[in-house]
């Protein structure tokens, strides 16, 4: 069980590393990197504090506490991925809409061009 | 390419990468509706389709990346809305929709005051050029859409379609971006508007080829499938039905 429970340690404080590298580096957004650093801080918790973990177990009806951290592992990613998920259909809206008001004004321009030189 | 009239018609051409059959379909619609401008909106075609249709008198709204055939259509929507247009039909530009069939349509459109017209290859034909899984694919769908809106549409994948003013505010503002077609007709019906088939040919493809490959039909199943059904769960957007429409 310790064993498992180091694995999932040192995986969150890499995560972790890797959200604040990128971060440093301006490859991930502040509040794009806020559901996976606090991903990161829970697991680690959860993976530190094992009486915390054995509750939340209990709480659950998970007899092998392990088995209770992955499977928050598992919400934790679910609801991260959703969450992005939703942000990607908003921005890809988003960019269709741009793109056709620019394509729109892009006709205009032409058509204010065309008509200013008399074609 | 201003409106001219109470009863300005709009021609709209969704095109990608048909060099080979943009030309002549903007010829013949030009002979089937002399008064009416043809807007191409090419989806950041890879050859010559700007040119071709521009060479053939089209005027040509050109989208700086790829969006599919649901974004397309929708920017030429959305420009013909702005110009004051009341009357859009869309016509393929690969060729298959029968240009001479776009007085009919618009005929329809103006006499019955219906929002959606819809140029179906099955109202008196058996749906020639038509693939078998397509033509399976237009039965289910058929069979979906029966009791959702409430009359039969015989053939909902049909992108020969003309939209009065209307349906034109509602399409600027909110429509289906891929495989539109089956979606638009939902979105409609949320809103109470009707819609009419008039009969009209499918000729074979001049070039190119269908987006919906074999093994994209199951996606395409699924995915049309699940846009109907969440436009039906779009509460807000239902309204009143009007006392006396049908």
């Amino acid at each position: 069980m310790d064993r498992l429970l180091n694995v999932v340690t040192g995986l969150s404080v890499l995560l972790g590393l890797l959200v604040l590298v990128s971060l440093r580096r301006a490859r991930i957004r502040v509040e794009y990197s806020v559901s996976w650093l606090a991903g990161a801080v829970a697991l680690l918790v959860l993976s530190r504090e094992q009486g915390l973990l054995r509750s939340i177990a209990d709480l659950i009806g998970v007899t092998y506490p392990p088995f209770a951290l992955l499977l928050i592992m598992g919400c934790v990613f679910l609801i991260i991925f959703y969450r992005f998920s939703v942000i990607i259909s908003q921005l890809k809206d988003d960019n269709i809409a741009l793109a056709q008001r620019v394509a729109i004004l892009e006709y205009h321009m032409q058509s204010l061009k065309d008509h200013a030189t008399g074609r | 390419m201003a409106p001219r009239g109470p009863d300005s018609l709009l021609v709209l051409v969704p095109a990608f990468n048909e060099e080979g059959a943009v030309g002549d379909v903007v010829r013949n619609v030009q002979l089937a509706v002399p008064n009416a401008p043809v807007l191409v909106v090419d989806d950041c075609s890879l050859d010559a389709t700007v040119t071709v249709a521009r060479g053939a008198g089209a005027e040509v709204l050109t989208l700086p990346h790829h969006l599919g055939l649901g974004g397309c259509v929708q920017a030429g929507y959305k420009l013909a809305f702005e110009l004051g247009y009341q009357y859009v039909i869309r016509v393929d530009g690969d060729g298959q929709h029968d240009a001479g069939d776009v007085p009919r349509i618009f005929e329809k459109l103006r006499s019955t005051g219906c929002e959606m017209v819809i140029g179906s290859r099955y109202l008196n034909g058996d749906g020639e050029h038509t693939s078998l899984i397509r033509a399976a694919g237009i039965r289910f769908f058929r069979a979906v859409l029966r009791p959702i809106l409430g009359k039969p549409v015989h053939d909902p994948t049909s992108g020969f379609v003309g939209v009065n003013r209307s349906a034109l505010e509602v399409f600027s503002r909110s429509f289906p971006l891929e495989y539109p077609e089956i979606e638009a007709l939902v979105v409609l019906q949320r809103r109470r508007f009707r819609f009419e088939e008039v009969p009209c040919r499918i000729l074979p493809r001049r070039s190119g080829r269908s987006s919906i490959t074999p093994m994209k039909s199951i996606y395409y199943i699924v995915h049309v499938l699940l846009g109907v059904f969440v436009n039906l769960l779009k509460y807000e957007r239902r309204i009143p039905k009007e006392p006396g429409r049908s």
